[in-house]
């Protein structure tokens, strides 16, 4: 294939995989990934390299559109991501040991269960309740302008939180990806955090986390700049006409035919990953 | 003087000075990997390519220190990786300037964790891993 080619095929991906990514609230990196290794024959490494640049280009445009809105709680922001970045680090130094074929089989996983989430009804657990010493100690609970004025809220179980956020991290250092579906358990389920909140908060964690994986796959040669390019501009263009259309467009339909696409694509990475053949 | 800074470091103007920050830094570095694209297409359009196979040691790019030696002679893999590394550096710099609007609000504990957060980072950049 000539550099023409692939740029050019890889663009159209990135753009349709941003553009997909905003519009159904799955991330860019679930998709670039099968469309990088089923698609173009490239190989994983190179594939999860290309998909952490594309998360942190998502998260940081979208964040710039989301901040403005005053709701990220950056103090449970900050406390998360020394899970996240942590564990990020450790999950990038596990993919080193473990067969790329595994990898792409875990994949797989994380993919069908991405699909799951997205379809799943999303129930708001939050309250003001606060019983939890912890978010009490670091400050945790905290407030969100809303039209009937401030509502406050307390964050609960803060270590489950934390726990839950260190295997995010660890699979978003393995695979490349942000781990928005685990973020959003952690943060809705477990903590109990308001979705206005939680959303932008756990957007603010995807970047630094995948910072921190992205300077590690950087340093072992996993960022070939000739896939990042076409990647990076794709995934922004796709990202930002996404975010407007999204705006004034119901996705219920659409977040139920990606799920199929996305569900087909898992069963192809585990079965490929299972027999070896990729 | 405390007072003040408190005033215009308000939460509302911090949430607007962070949002131009990741706008600017995402605009600024996409444009970069634009441009070293250009330069890239323009001087291999028909060279062929493949990526089927791993191999960290042709990875011509794969420290700081040689992203700058690349940018010297035009590079255009080189300028690539240098929007890359800018578009990396971009929510670094969020967790740097939430350290100091903690300073500024004189929360010392969050100061702590984010230099913490801070540090395990830049720990990932001098990891190596021996293969």
């Amino acid at each position: 294939m000539t550099v023409l080619l692939f740029t050019l095929i890889v663009l159209v991906g990135a753009f349709l995989a941003g553009l997909l990514g905003s519009l159904t609230g799955l991330g860019g990196g679930v998709i670039i990934i099968p469309l990088l290794t089923l698609g173009l024959g490239v190989d994983i490494h190179y594939a999860i390299g290309a998909s952490i640049i594309s998360v942190i280009a998502t998260s940081s445009g979208s964040a710039a559109a989301y901040v403005k809105e005053g709701i990220t709680n950056v103090r449970i922001g900050m406390f998360l991501e020394v899970a996240t970045t942590m564990s990020a680090i450790v999950g990038v130094v596990i993919a080193t040991y473990i067969k790329a074929d595994y990898i792409i089989v875990i994949f797989g996983f994380i993919l069908l269960f991405s699909a799951l989430m997205m379809l799943k009804k999303k129930v708001d657990h939050s309250n003001n309740e606060k019983t939890s010493v912890l978010a009490n100690y670091f400050k945790l609970n905290g407030s969100y302008p809303t039209e009937e004025g401030v509502k406050y809220y307390a964050v609960h179980h803060v270590m489950g939180g934390f726990a839950m956020m260190f295997v995010a991290g660890t699979l978003s250092g393995l695979l490349g990806i942000g781990s928005g579906a685990l973020k959003v358990i952690g943060m809705d389920n477990i903590m109990k955090i308001p979705f206005k909140v939680s959303t932008t908060t756990s957007n603010f964690m995807i970047g630094v986390t995948a910072a921190a994986s992205a300077l590690v796959y950087l340093h072992r040669g996993q960022i070939n700049p000739a896939i990042a390019m076409p990647v990076t501009i794709g995934v922004i263009l796709g990202a930002t006409i996404g975010a407007k259309i999204l705006i004034r467009t119901k996705t219920d339909k659409l977040k139920i035919v990606f799920a199929g696409v996305v569900t087909f694509l898992a069963l192809q990475m585990i079965y490929k990953g299972l027999t070896g053949n990729i | 003087m405390s007072k003040e800074i408190k005033h215009y470091l308000g939460d509302k103007d911090v949430q607007v000075i962070l949002g131009t920050l990741l706008r600017v830094g995402v605009l600024i570095s996409t444009s970069i990997v634009l441009i070293g694209g250009i330069v890239f297409m323009s001087t291999r359009t028909n060279q062929l390519v493949s990526f089927e196979n791993f191999k960290p040691e042709e990875a011509k790019f794969s420290s700081i220190a040689d992203i700058f030696i690349g940018l010297r002679t035009f590079d255009g893999l080189a300028i690539i990786q240098f929007g890359v590394l800018l578009l990396i550096f971009t929510p670094i710099a969020r967790v740097v300037f939430s350290i100091f609007s903690f300073l500024m609000e004189k929360d010392y504990m969050y100061v702590g964790i984010g230099l913490i957060v801070l540090c395990i980072i830049i720990t990932s950049l001098y990891f190596d891993i021996v293969h």
